[in-house]
């Protein structure tokens, strides 16, 4: 903690960045999103077990952007979403540091590429408990799981904390906030929370990084990021591709090629 | 004072299981914090007997509103006939009769705040008539945490304002019975003899602990020195991202949206922390910024509301702050509110 304290402070007195977007201590001892641009006040920063939220979030947040080039204190989670973001034109190179604690030591990556070799020393896949959780939902009948989701989803409130929390849920203007037409029914009943949740789902296919903060952020506790998990392999399995490993890549459901044998039109 | 017969009563969980009985035989229905899951959320549901009802926690994730004011409600339906247009009105002596059970202080005195918007300038004839149909039977509070500042509003763990029962928990499955309203000795009526309760029933021995955190009457002053101070609320805000997790959950928060959708003419919450919540149809925003937006949250609770309808929007229940994804901490950022140096 020490490491990533003097490095933020390096960083900040030297000008390297304007801001370290890192962990401080919140509530209940927990740790929450710190904005650190006073490298008198480093000793401020944290990172333990707690420290799960995805930070990336606040890399397109225009109010964190006016605070000028930021280092961004990264788990694996948040080095995947930095690629994605890149491979989706939101990041340019150079735009941010990841600094990366670890056993090590705080590593710093200044580039794109670096990140890419540590995003693939680290990648483990799915924990056996994820995987027994994605086994779970496959194991269920079409019946078993469109009640199981149903019931999950009566509970939305459409407050909208899945996808404000999603680092990758970066539209300016969501699909559910357009009325003409009025593509999601805005009324949290079956039917709109359905449409909702489906929709948020299916536009992280390909592009979700399993950060998990989704699931975290929902106020009622619904599972959201199994949904996103389940795409995610779809993904992998149709088109041999996961999000996040490259800064340079294609959308897997965006991008045409004339090979695709498209077998799934009958 | 002289010698007068305790008013109180006490109540076990077989009386408490033959109450609901009673009441669901009077064709109320009952809404109690239950647990989700194991070691899952807790947060109200329609429950059928107390065995289902969760007692030991701190406090549910949503707070009561929906019993009066629904996620959705319909509040008209219509229909188009060549030129004229035919209303039905919503047939309130349809509306359920509720009994929230279990609840706590804070929540009870909430309903009053969210009927002082609601009715503020026209009279919101579905809320009252379904909060007329509504009874509260409210569980004292004999556990607190961090979020909870209810005693810096007025309020207080063992608080009876708004509720027509009182329950305090007196350990051993044993609850100690206040009646505070015509409503609440008609809800006890099917109770049968209940015993008085004794000197040994110390309500005051079995109720949480909730300091006092900040001084209500610097917080409308202090707030209206800070209203152009951007950097203040640009401060405070920097981590909010926006969602309406803390106006949904909120037992004051009365903001909603109308939508129309095959006839039916809906209200919908909705939450000033949305950036499409103020958005004119000519493309301005009068609160573009989400410190603008969170600015209005803290003004509208402890200010405007304060100024126009004589009550604050707050009652301190915390849970704004445990549902926050990113722990923005209203106690906190009103602590800071009443410290700062103007």
């Amino acid at each position: 903690m020490e490491e990533l304290r003097s490095k933020a402070r390096e960083l900040l007195a030297s000008g390297a960045v304007q801001v370290v977007i890192g962990y401080g201590r919140g509530s209940g001892g927990h740790a929450r999103a710190l904005f650190l641009r006073d490298p008198g006040r480093a000793h401020e920063l944290v990172y333990d077990g707690s420290c799960l939220q995805n930070l990336c979030v606040y890399l397109l947040k225009p109010e964190v952007r006016r605070l000028g080039k930021p280092a961004l204190v990264a788990h694996a989670a948040a080095l995947r979403t930095i690629l994605q973001l890149a491979a989706e034109n939101q990041l340019a190179e150079g735009a941010l540091l990841a600094l990366l604690p670890g056993p090590g030591g705080i590593e710093t990556l200044a580039t794109f590429a670096a990140i890419e070799e540590r995003v693939a020393a680290l990648d483990h896949g799915l924990g056996a408990g994820e995987k027994e959780e994605l086994q779970r939902q496959e194991a269920m009948t079409l019946e078993q799981r469109r009640d199981f989701w149903q019931e999950q989803f009566s509970r939305c409130l459409k407050c909208y904390a899945c996808r404000a929390a999603c680092p990758l849920c970066y539209c300016t203007r969501c699909t559910v906030e357009c009325n003409q037409p009025q593509w999601i029914p805005v009324p949290a009943h079956d039917l709109g929370n359905l449409e909702w949740n489906v929709l948020r789902a299916m536009h992280l296919a390909g592009r979700c990084v399993d950060c998990g903060d989704c699931g975290r952020a929902c106020p009622v506790a619904i599972p959201l990021h199994l949904l996103n998990r389940k795409l995610a392999a779809v993904a992998e399995e149709s088109f041999a591709f996961r999000a996040g490993r490259a800064a340079k890549a294609d959308n897997a459901l965006s991008t045409f090629k004339p090979d695709d044998p498209e077998d799934f039109i009958q | 004072m002289t010698a007068m017969e305790n008013p109180n009563r006490l109540i076990d969980r077989q009386g408490l299981a033959r109450l609901f009985a009673r009441w669901r035989g009077e064709g109320r229905r009952i809404l109690a914090p239950r647990r989700l899951a194991d070691a899952g959320p807790v947060d109200f549901a329609e429950v059928t007997s107390p065995d289902e009802v969760s007692f030991d926690h701190v406090q549910t994730v949503q707070s009561a509103k929906s019993a009066v004011f629904p996620r959705v409600e319909e509040l008209f339906s219509f229909r188009r006939r060549d030129n004229s247009v035919e209303l039905r009105e919503r047939d309130l002596e349809a509306l359920p009769l509720t009994v929230v059970f279990g609840l706590r202080p804070c929540d009870a005195a909430a309903f009053s705040a969210l009927g002082a918007i609601l009715n503020w300038d026209a009279p919101d004839r579905l809320f009252s008539a379904r909060r007329q149909r509504l009874s509260l039977v409210t569980v004292a509070c004999t556990r607190s945490d961090e979020h909870c500042f209810c005693t810096s509003l007025g309020g207080g763990p063992g608080s009876t304002a708004g509720s027509d029962l009182l329950l305090t928990d007196l350990g051993q499955g044993g609850f100690l019975v206040e009646t505070l309203t015509a409503g609440g000795s008609g809800l006890l009526a099917g109770a049968g003899s209940l015993p008085p309760a004794g000197a040994a029933a110390d309500k005051a021995a079995r109720l949480a602990r909730v300091d006092k955190k900040f001084d209500l009457q610097r917080i409308g002053p202090a707030l209206a020195a800070r209203f152009d101070d951007e950097a203040f609320w640009a401060g405070q805000s920097l981590r909010c991202l926006g969602c309406g997790a803390c106006a949904y959950v909120c037992p004051t928060c009365a903001c909603f949206d109308i939508q129309d959708e095959g006839g039916r003419r809906l209200r919908c919450w909705d939450s000033c922390g949305f950036a499409l919540f103020t958005l004119h149809t000519s493309g301005h925003n009068p609160r573009p910024r989400q410190s603008q937006r969170w600015r209005q949250r803290l003004m509208h609770k402890f200010s405007y509301m304060d100024e126009r309808q004589g009550t604050l929007g707050c009652v301190g229940c915390g849970r704004c702050s445990r549902a926050c994804p990113v722990d923005m901490s209203l106690l906190e950022h009103l602590q800071a509110v009443a410290e700062a140096k103007p």
